[in-house]
């Protein structure tokens, strides 16, 4: 009888689960094998001659490489800035609640918002960081539309936006942290930096490895700042793999290709499931 | 009781119907500057108040890309719209998704015939397909210089003669840069986009320089070329070589305010931002054609009207009605004045609005001179990707990763790949 | 602390304010003053009231509320039930099903946009709010935190309740709901907060005014391709954003709280 409640009860949540993810996610592969039909040429079975497309086309390449240097640079700044902003925070620190404020208030703005306040940042000439730069003598800069700098800038705006999001987890974890090891090192005399790297940090490792995992799903997840800023330019110089996703399914409707890519991207967040399914059963016994 | 239910409501619903209200809806995009909604609706009143039975609502879709993206989108979802304005290069897609309707088939009349050749032949080029008409021009455009009258005087040129050809611009764009104290740079001799729609602009460069990107058919490009790689060496060159233009890409969207704010003395751009620089700049400011190298030339752009083939008979023709209405020289004219983009049609010209805003601001008129100089816009067969190639490759080229050539030949190579199977 | 760090960190706040205050600036600031700081420039309401022309923000802030609401609402009751069946009910495949629905924690519905959107077309619910809300509304994120908290609900009380002749139905109403009530109010705000911002899933469902919200409605109206008018442009975001970011000064404290509390679990 269980077995009929249990099942009942989670048939509405799985009903909606199955239809948005687990079969998307299933006949977005199934789609991989096909090619694109159009009105005069219908859809034929192919193979793996999409993927044969994918490997030889630059684009894609040009794609990963960026998801990955916008990953290495966005996750371990954001986090560490977030570690600091908790510690920081967490601490005798006046106007205590004003700081953390403004620390925790970039993320509530959509990122829409976000992207069309940075671009004007970014602006060459005209633009707030241009002018700041004039104010010490240097030169304008071209930021968004210079392959050299645009990956740098949308990491900077990304850090901004996410590290108050992730400094909140750390707080949340600094402040189940039992007063009295602190008191103990004090009298021991240990310094704070050795108290930080021997006691601390350690006893935020769960903390680091979630926030970790959350970071790095979300630089896979975020490109709206794309819409608004360089719609990849120059160059594909600042695409990402959803937008590329996007682009090719949704410009090109060239679906078969954008299924194709899906399934990358699919694998891709496939191991960081079973990396985080991991690391909640060990958390999950921590306590 | 279910019977009596039914039956009321049959006849309420066959009375809506026997009101024969037609409801139609329409996608458009807006990729110039201005309140250009508030236009399009009162355009919309205007047609519903002269004709009653014909309620028409407008969705304004963001830019092209957008407008194709949602009304093909709609096109798939079953609920379509029954015309739109769409770019005008759409026409390989739409044709090969096999959604639109040729504007022969519907006019029948000896009047419909005519209006159908009222237009200027330069902007009837991207809608015609094997001889039928598949796009009434709307809102069309070319690419115009405007420049900064008083940028000119302070520069010891003639404020009233812009550059007529490549050199003269290289010339007075290199006096036109001016430097403060620290040798940062405070105004550009010129800039031209290469975000948004750089294909556009590269179209300007090679047709001045001789050649066109794509051939009548859709199904073979041009980019290779020697003068097409030529012309877009002298683009690049004025950024990395001649230091006249800022190195890397142009901002497209942030161009306007660029020349509104002095920041740079010359900007090629579409006429249809000519409004808005008009009401916003605080300089006197010329509009000229594009300077000559071989020849004038500039791409047209801009968006047509199309009707989709999802519609019914009553549908399609009040569709006709309203395009036709919408593009008549008086409405033609409205829309020009309001926005800066060319009136699609020579009557349009003869209204006594427009000739009077043209005498008193002919910078209006230089887009429609230049319609004799004009090519049609870069369309072909997967025009998105081909257009994509071509952009990527500009924008290699101008940032300097690879060189014009090399940029151009695997643009050409992508494209002679993608459009294999239509030849 | 240091006092050196105290002024770093007071420093960087105001760094990280920067931009939204930038925004203050220039929509109260005439277009000419936008790019300049000069401090007696002149106020004006004029960018928002030009912002409000271009854009119809009370349709797409509606259709937020809408949204955000319908999604909520769902999202509460179908959680409630999963979580329930994961917590108390030892039923046959439970662990597998809970690991196929923890797969959703990394497989949003935006990933999948493709399949999603023709799925949308397929049952006619493509430029609806519905459409918009659809794929959420099971989500594997509440299912989970409302699973630990039901978990950590003593079974005496339980029991109590089942003496007094209360069926499943009633012990989960009447014991587990108002116990886990912290849950929900901290999943209800970060709920609210993500489905208020999302923006790419409602781009692609939705082709016309009636149903977008704030973000595509912001997207759209900011789009470059419409030549860039940066006052007007950071009134309009201001708008877009106000009440959010007036919700969040006013219940900080609720937001952090539910966001770590979130965190925790």
């Amino acid at each position: 009888m269980r077995h009929v409640y249990g099942w009942l009860l989670l048939t509405p949540a799985a009903i909606l689960l199955v239809a948005f993810t687990h079969y998307p996610a299933v006949a977005t592969l199934a789609e991989s094998f096909f090619s694109t039909g159009t009105a005069v040429r219908p859809s034929r079975f192919v193979g793996l001659d999409n993927y044969a497309a994918l490997a030889a086309d630059p684009v894609f390449w040009q794609v990963l490489r960026n998801n990955f240097w916008f990953a290495l640079g966005t996750i371990p700044t954001s986090i560490a800035l977030a570690l600091l902003m908790a510690l920081w925070v967490n601490g005798r620190l006046p106007a205590r609640a004003l700081v953390r404020m403004a620390y925790f208030t970039p993320t509530v703005l959509p990122m829409i918002a976000v992207a069309n306040l940075w671009l004007y940042f970014y602006t060459p000439q005209i633009g707030l960081l241009d002018k700041v730069a004039a104010m010490f003598g240097a030169g304008s800069h071209n930021w968004l539309g210079s392959p050299d700098t645009v990956m740098g800038c949308l990491i900077a705006m990304t850090i901004w936006k996410e590290a108050g999001f992730f400094m909140i987890f750390y707080l949340a974890a600094l402040q189940t942290l039992p007063p009295e090891l602190g008191e103990a090192a004090r009298i021991e005399g240990a310094s704070r930096w050795y108290f930080f790297r021997r006691v601390t940090f350690p006893l935020l490792m769960p903390t680091t490895l979630f926030v970790l995992v959350n970071a790095t799903i979300n630089s896979f997840k975020l490109v709206d700042h794309l819409f608004i800023l360089t719609k990849g330019g120059p160059d594909n110089a600042s695409n990402l793999l959803l937008y590329y996703i996007y682009q090719v399914a949704f410009s090109f409707f060239d679906v078969a290709y954008a299924a194709t890519l899906t399934v990358i991207l699919l694998f891709m967040l496939g191991i960081f499931a079973v990396v985080q399914f991991q690391l909640i059963e060990r958390r999950v016994h921590y306590r | 009781m279910n019977y009596l239910l039914s039956l009321l409501l049959a006849l309420v619903v066959g009375s809506a119907h026997a009101q024969g209200k037609t409801e139609l809806t329409f996608y458009y995009p807006i990729a110039v500057g201005g309140p250009l909604t508030k236009v399009i609706d009162n355009l919309v009143a205007g047609f519903e108040k002269e004709n009653p039975n014909v309620k028409i609502s407008s969705v304004y879709a963001g830019n092209y890309d957008d407008a194709r993206i949602k009304a093909l989108a709609a096109q798939k979802a079953g609920q379509p719209a029954q015309m739109s304005v769409l770019f005008s290069i759409d026409i390989y897609e739409l044709l090969e998704q096999d959604l639109i309707v040729p504007f022969d088939d519907l006019a029948t009349t000896a009047a419909d015939k005519a209006w159908l050749k009222s237009f200027y032949p330069a902007l009837m080029a991207n809608g015609t397909y094997k001889g039928k008409v598949y796009g009434i021009p709307f809102q069309r455009s070319t690419i115009v210089m405007y420049w900064n009258k008083d940028a000119f005087k302070e520069a010891g040129l003639d404020p009233e003669k812009a550059p007529s050809n490549w050199n003269e611009m290289q010339q007075m764009a290199a006096r036109l840069v001016k430097k403060d104290a620290g040798g940062n740079v405070t105004r550009w001799g010129v800039m031209v986009p290469s975000t948004g729609y750089a294909y556009w602009m590269f179209q300007a460069f090679a047709r001045e320089n001789g050649q066109d990107l794509m051939n009548a058919e859709g199904n073979r490009t041009n980019f290779a070329h020697p003068d097409v790689v030529a012309a877009l060496e002298y683009w690049v060159n004025l950024g990395r070589k001649d230091r006249v233009m800022p190195e890397g890409t142009v901002e497209w969207g942030t161009l306007r305010q660029n020349f509104v704010e002095g920041k740079t003395a010359i900007m090629w751009h579409t006429t249809g931002n000519l409004t808005a620089v008009k009401d916003s700049a605080k300089f006197p400011f010329g509009v000229a054609m594009l300077p000559a190298s071989k020849q004038r030339g500039s791409p047209t752009g801009g968006g047509n009207w199309y009707i989709f083939k999802k519609s019914t008979p009553a549908e399609r023709k009040a569709a006709f009605e309203f395009i036709k209405w919408v593009t008549a020289p008086e409405r033609a004219a409205e829309w020009s004045i309001a926005t800066g983009y060319v009136a699609v049609s020579p009557a349009a010209y003869e209204t006594p609005k427009l000739k009077e805003y043209v005498s008193g601001f002919p910078q209006a008129a230089v887009a429609r001179d230049q319609l004799k100089f004009a090519t049609p816009e870069l369309s072909t067969f997967q025009t998105g990707r081909v257009r994509k190639a071509l952009d990527d490759a500009i924008q290699a080229a101008i940032t300097g990763s690879k060189s014009p050539a090399d940029a151009l030949k695997a643009a050409q190579a992508e494209s002679e790949r993608l459009l294999k199977s239509y030849k | 602390m240091t006092h050196a760090e105290r002024v770093a960190a007071w420093l960087l706040a105001i760094l990280w304010l920067s931009p939204l205050l930038y925004a203050f600036w220039a929509a109260f600031h005439p277009p000419a003053f936008a790019t300049t700081f000069d401090p007696l420039a002149p106020l004006t309401l004029a960018n928002f009231e030009k912002a409000w022309g271009y854009a119809p923000f009370p349709r797409h802030f509606l259709n937020t509320v809408i949204l955000v609401t319908m999604v909520l609402a769902a999202q509460l009751v179908l959680c409630t039930l999963a979580a329930f069946a994961f917590a108390r009910f030892d039923f046959a495949g439970r662990d597998v099903a809970f690991a196929l629905v923890l797969l959703q924690l990394m497989i949003m519905p935006e990933v999948l946009i493709v399949e999603n959107y023709r799925t949308m077309a397929r049952l006619g619910l493509v430029d609806t709010i519905l459409g918009i809300g659809l794929p959420y509304m099971a989500s594997a994120f509440g299912i989970f935190l409302l699973r630990q908290t039901f978990k950590t609900i003593p079974r005496e009380l339980e029991e109590a309740a089942r003496v007094e002749g209360c069926s499943w139905l009633g012990v989960l109403w009447r014991v587990y709901v108002p116990l886990a009530r912290p849950t929900y109010l901290a999943y209800a705000l970060v709920s609210v907060s993500y489905h208020w911002n999302n923006f790419l899933w409602p781009l692609i469902v939705t082709n016309s005014v009636n149903t977008r919200p704030l973000t595509v409605g912001l997207a759209i109206f900011g789009a470059p391709e419409s030549g860039v008018d940066w006052s007007v442009i950071s009134a309009g975001t201001l708008m877009a954003v106000a009440p959010l970011l007036v919700a969040f000064l006013l219940f900080q404290r609720q937001f952090m709280q539910s966001f770590m509390q979130a965190g925790i679990k």
